[in-house]
């Protein structure tokens, strides 16, 4: 594998910043030795199955156990009354938003298990456990609910429709909140001197994350300590104790563990802190005995928070050079039967903010209403609102481009943001601090041969399939976040990070984090990071995360910020400790701590040969002899917070080219090409992976997933694999990723981030060359996914089977 | 899955038996379906009969003429069967399309033909072929065999125990995958056999069944041209998220003609 | 019931229910948890192992029907002496895994292709693992893993 920085001697620590090295975490998972919480037994260990509604919208009329209860095994079987009389608390939304006229978001409650009424199928109305999950099961199946049915309301334009059914009794209108963010008035006035206004009416497609681990909770109770722990597939578990241990259960702090282990794929899905954690915590102190609970995959696609879901209306003034003047974007954001812990702020606060783009549009309107329907909660998933935007700003663009005869590609030239304007103030909150957009761009179109594209036409057109290209040039914020703005639009919380760094006696280092590795290949990046600045081999170095009662608070993984913040974190720590080391060495040395330098994992007296190596100073830390223990703490670890200034901002380019089968609609794309600038890389090889990945879960929103419900019953229809249709590793072109660098100016590695900017490009991207295939028929939108079913039906309503215009 | 007896026959007698004195017994082969729908609690048989013992139902056995492939034989095997690939190669090919590796590692030709599945392949080739399906009790044409959705007409204790495929002059078979599932949204058989040609469809409808009108036309001119302004109907098809009864009568067409262009 | 297989080459007797899934058995039974269960409708291939020689879903595997078989799960790859398979080398050199998850029955389903298959294409390599779901590589790693894993297990013969 070609990995740019393997080339012999580009970087000379092999296991510091910029080497391709082969992850540390591999070795575990490819001998089957992993520990996810469904491998995790505990002595009595009981099993719970839920008891889900099979109704959209239905008020519980009664509960009868007694079947249930006198079935083999079983222990208990408990209801959201049972959860009422113990007084547990509501699953909170952590961050709410403020609507337009300083409106607050509505947030009805949300228990646990459900309450009077079911909200969605899925919702969860009893639980059971017995000794095996197969007793529990069974007796799950026993448990005779009654049902007064009422009407749902399924999609977003139904609910918001007057006269729908009310998923909440005193949300007569089902609107969660109606936010809105930029200047309306110049906005509008910019319309008005418009020469051109291109326009798209289009839906961002329901979808369902499906990390390949299912979620899975245990809960744990010991009497004598007065202790919980809760083992949970969570990408970030301290926010789960916080969330939990407060709001819904109100265990004090210091008697609440929370430990993530490896956990399989996460993409936004295990960042919430959802309803069954809140059950087996509560279920194992009744109870006195762990309590075990497994998702099925058929239960996920009916409990995990779902994505995207978005309709939306948008305009884009021009003037008669193609050059943007105004946007105004109006979105219908669904929120589901409750709100997930971040559902608010997801179409909202990460949508709004990214609708500038890489443009220099200087006014932009948006307003966003985000309602309540009956069906499973939505929330965030990889990308989370970043790709929505993306997806409006960059179909409009070519919508615009195709109306005014202009190039897809020289219309995005004559918008681009100039490398000169950074930083760069948009008329929508954000800041960007570097980027490199157009650079990006210009690559990406050699790369992708963009000039060469008609001569490939032409030869697809020759064997009946109509080939197009598509292009995107997007920007994101992560880094989630920088605490003070992030308060400021609504959370309640920091969004900082954090890292220690626990030198040993013998000069290894264990790094304890605050973020949560679930497949990112954090134990490699932050282990080349220490091994950068310290000079010791990363197979001499732990990281350590996932565990509340070992890692000092953190915030967790999620927005691309492990790197951006918990990296940065990781720094600061790391030169604490390299300040104390410089004072150690110091009074070994017998000089002012102010000569001492620090390279290539030696402390040395400057412009000297004294010195003294990184390992005789931990030692010297830990057993101090001849040590200054009157001005300096013995040991040498040390433990950094950090707070960002600012989000960070990747952008770049993507590429891709379809080719369409008339006859069947199947879009078979054949290349893509990614050109991203990323700030720096500190593991090529796995900046590479995460793209890779990034990009084909786009794809997969573009071409295969669906997450569809019937919209008069609010059953889930694409409720499995058989339905909802998951990328296959024959359904995937080469992907060719190339990084474009500016630096990231304000965090101590000039890095932005990578794990979600593939989902961010990669539906645009693809759309746009579908449309591209298609155009010649006069079609200038097709909603995603673009379905073999889907693109026959455009092509066949545009006038039968079209062949290629030759 | 609910709780079962589990039975292992290791004669043919005794797997009528036990099929007969159970109330919800069923047949176990590959698994591949009954156990997935058990898992699902689509299924709950009191009790399940594992034909696994019984290594009579499975291997491929040819004349030159026939080629007779045991119930229990696995989808593997056809599609490396060399004299499958040699007599009658689309069926081969069908077999080694059939879901995915680990799927064709256990599933079998008896288990896929007694469920007719309205989207399994193996029902294509069987109707396709004009085969004929031996049971432990009688001989069924394939034209009798598939009956409706899930429907055959096997009796209460009858089993599939092979099915003696016809070698033909010429087969195809065209798949046009479900792009979820990986069954048959729509596939297509079509075999030149010494009673005319025959045309059978998969997944556009509840069941298996013959384009007869496709076949009268080609039995007249076999070529794709007198195809080409075909419009297969869309009446009856099924309808679900991955293609409406359009949407499949159009993929028919298609499929038949991509099948006949393999055949010319 | 008690039924006895050889599993990883040890021989093993184990008491099931009719119900168990081989998945189930290995699991929770057998101690051995290498093995994955993503899915319930014999789809995602975390489960895969091999029973006598080919690739099977374990979830999809009922336990009692095994007597006598040869099981093989990801535990019982390596040597004993902890030396990755060719395959599993290939698949930490092209950086082939992310989470982990659909690893161990991402590997013993491409064990069996390549043993199939000893020079496979990228289309080929592609289909070969079309049983398995990765939700994190985009695959683009795997199959290149595959192939090499390929090469390496044909170096080794």
């Amino acid at each position: 594998m070609n990995h740019p920085a393997e080339i012999e001697g580009a970087v000379a620590n092999p296991t510091g910043i910029g080497a391709s090295m082969r992850r540390k975490e591999d070795m575990r998972f490819l001998m089957g030795r992993g520990n996810y919480v469904a491998d995790i037994k505990l002595p009595e260990m009981t099993y719970g199955a839920f008891v889900r509604s099979p109704h959209a919208h239905a008020r519980i009329v009664s509960i009868d156990k007694s079947a249930a209860l006198a079935m083999p095994g079983v222990i208990d079987v408990l209801t959201g009354e049972d959860m009422k009389a113990d007084g547990v608390g509501s699953l909170p939304c952590a961050w709410p938003v403020v609507g337009k006229g300083g409106a607050p978001t509505k947030e009805p409650p949300h228990p646990a298990i459900a309450q009077g009424k079911v909200r969605y199928v899925g919702d969860a109305v009893a639980f059971v456990i017995a000794e095996s999950l197969h007793q529990a099961r069974n007796a799950a199946e026993a448990v005779a609910v009654e049902y007064d049915v009422l009407p749902a309301v399924v999609g977003v334009l139904d609910a918001i429709k007057p006269g729908a059914a009310a998923v909440f009794d005193d949300i007569p209108d089902n609107v969660c909140v109606d936010w809105e963010l930029g200047d309306k008035h110049a906005t509008e006035a910019a319309f008005k001197k418009a020469a051109h206004i291109a326009r798209i009416s289009l839906v961002n497609n329901r979808l369902v994350g499906n990390p390949m681990e299912p979620r899975a909770a245990i809960g744990a109770f010991d009497r004598a300590r007065g202790q919980h722990t809760l083992y949970t597939t969570s990408q970030f578990p301290h926010i789960v104790k916080l969330l939990m241990g407060n709001f819904v259960l109100n265990i004090p702090q210091h008697k609440l563990r929370v430990v993530s282990p490896d956990v399989g794929g996460g993409f936004g899905v295990k960042q919430f802190h959802y309803a069954e954690e809140a059950v087996v915590t509560w279920a194992a102190k009744r109870l006195g005995r762990p309590v075990k609970w497994v998702c099925d995959r058929s239960e996920g696609f009916i409990s995990d928070a779902h994505g995207r879901d978005h309709v939306t209306e948008a305009e884009m003034a021009l003037d008669e050079n193609g050059r943007f003047l105004a946007l105004k974007v109006s979105t219908i954001a669904n929120m589901g039967g409750y709100l997930s812990t971040f559902g608010p702020n997801i179409p909202t606060n990460l949508y709004g903010p990214l609708l500038a783009g890489v443009y220099t549009t200087p006014a932009i309107y948006c307003e966003v209403k985000a309602v309540f329907t009956n069906t499973v909660p939505v929330d965030a998933y990889r990308g989370a609102g970043r790709p929505e935007a993306t997806f409006v700003l960059e179909r409009l663009v070519d919508v615009a481009a195709s109306e005014m005869g202009i190039a897809k590609d020289e219309i995005r030239r004559r918008n681009m943001i100039p490398p000169n304007a950074y930083p760069y103030q948009t008329p929508v909150l954000m800041e960007y601090d570097s980027g490199d957009p157009g650079g990006c761009l210009e690559k990406a179109l050699a790369k992708a041969d963009w000039k060469g594209f008609a001569k490939r036409k032409a030869a697809s057109a020759a064997k009946g399939k109509l080939r197009g290209i598509g292009l995107c040039t997007y920007i994101e914020a992560c880094g989630l976040a920088p605490s003070r703005i992030a308060i400021r639009l609504g959370v309640r919380g920091g969004l900082f990070e954090s890292a220690a760094v626990r030198v040993h006696p013998t000069g290894q280092v264990t790094v304890l984090m605050g973020s949560h590795n679930h497949g990112q290949g954090h134990e490699t990046t932050f282990a080349q990071i220490v091994s950068e600045k310290l000079s010791i081999p990363a197979e001499n170095i732990e990281i350590v995360f996932g565990d509340t009662d070992k890692v000092q608070f953190g915030l967790g993984t999620y927005g691309s910020r492990s790197l951006a913040v918990g990296g940065s974190a990781l720094v600061k720590a790391t030169d604490k400790v390299i300040a104390k080391g410089k004072k150690i060495a110091a009074h070994m040395l017998e000089a002012a701590d102010t000569d001492i330098e620090f390279a290539d994992g030696v402390f040395s007296v400057a412009g000297t040969d004294r010195n003294k190596s990184f390992a005789e100073v931990a030692l010297s830390a830990h057993f101090p002899v001849d040590y200054p223990l009157e001005i300096l703490e013995p040991g040498l670890e040390e433990q950094a917070f950090y707070d960002p200034v600012n989000f960070t901002f990747p952008c770049g380019a993507h590429i891709a080219e379809v080719e369409i089968d008339p006859d069947t609609g199947v879009v078979e794309l054949l290349s893509y090409v990614c050109v991203d600038d990323i700030g720096t890389v500190i593991n090529p090889m796995i900046v590479d992976g995460q793209i890779t990945g990034g990009v084909v879960q786009g794809v997969g929103q573009a071409l295969y997933e669906d997450c569809v419900y019937d919209p008069e019953s609010g059953q889930l229809l694409s409720g499995s694999f058989m339905d909802y249709c998951m990328p296959r590793a024959d359904h995937v072109p080469p992907v060719s990723v190339e990084t474009h660098i500016t630096k990231c100016t304000h965090n101590p590695l000039g890095v932005k981030g990578c794990g979600e900017l593939g989902t961010i490009g990669s539906p645009a991207t693809v759309i746009n060359a579908v449309v591209d295939a298609l155009s010649h028929l006069g079609v200038s939108h097709i909603d995603m996914p673009a379905s073999p079913h889907r693109v026959w039906r455009v092509i066949n309503e545009a006038g039968g089977a079209a062949r290629p215009a030759q | 899955m609910q709780s079962f007896e589990y039975l292992r026959p290791t004669t043919l007698t005794e797997v009528g038996g036990m099929l007969g004195k159970m109330g919800e017994a069923r047949p176990l082969a590959g698994g591949m379906t009954l156990i997935p729908a058990m898992k699902l609690r689509l299924a709950a048989p009191t009790a399940l009969v594992d034909l696994s013992g019984l290594p009579e139902l499975a291997g491929i056995k040819s004349d030159g003429k026939t080629v007779t492939i045991g119930a229990m034989t696995k989808h593997a095997d056809v599609a490396a069967s060399a004299d499958v690939r040699k007599l009658i190669p689309a069926l081969a090919a069908l077999a080694g399309g059939i879901g995915d590796a680990q799927v064709r590692n256990r599933g079998t030709l008896g288990g896929s033909i007694a469920n007719n599945d309205p989207s399994a392949c193996y029902p294509a080739a069987v109707l396709g072929l004009g085969a004929t399906v031996v049971t432990n009790r009688r001989r069924i044409a394939a034209d009798s065999f598939f009956t409706g959705m899930f429907e055959t007409a096997l009796a209460p204790g009858e089993i599939v125990t092979a099915v003696a495929f016809p070698v033909p002059s010429a087969a195809a078979y065209e798949k046009f995958r479900s792009p979820a599932s990986r069954y048959a949204l729509v596939g297509v058989f079509v075999a030149k056999t010494t009673s005319g040609v025959r045309v059978a469809v998969t997944g556009a409808a509840p069941c298996v069944f013959r384009a007869s009108a496709i076949e009268a036309i080609l039995n007249e001119k076999f070529s794709a041209e007198t195809l080409a302004s075909l419009r297969f109907p869309a009446d009856g098809l099924n309808s679900d998220l991955h293609g409406d009864a359009q949407y499949r009568a159009q993929l028919v067409g298609v499929l038949v003609k991509r099948a006949i262009a393999k055949l010319i | 019931m008690l039924i006895h297989f050889t599993l990883n080459a040890k021989p093993v007797a184990v008491d099931v229910a009719p119900h168990d899934l081989l998945a189930d058995v290995v699991r929770e039974k057998l101690g051995l948890t290498g093995t994955h269960v993503g899915c319930d409708t014999s789809q995602c291939g975390a489960c895969v192992v091999h029973i006598d020689g080919r690739s099977v879903k374990s979830c999809s595997t009922l336990a009692v029907t095994l007597e006598g078989a040869n099981v093989t799960t990801i535990e019982g790859l390596a040597s004993p002496s902890g030396q990755l398979h060719p395959m599993q080398q290939a698949f930490h050199e092209q950086h082939g895994l992310q989470c982990g998850f659909c690893t161990p029955g991402m590997v013993m389903s491409a064990v069996d292709f390549a043993t199939r298959n000893p020079n496979p294409t990228a289309a080929e390599a592609a289909a070969g693992i079309e049983g398995n779901f990765c939700r994190c590589t985009g695959y683009q790693n795997i199959v290149k893993s595959v192939i090499a894993g390929a090469a390496a297990m044909r170096a080794a013969k």
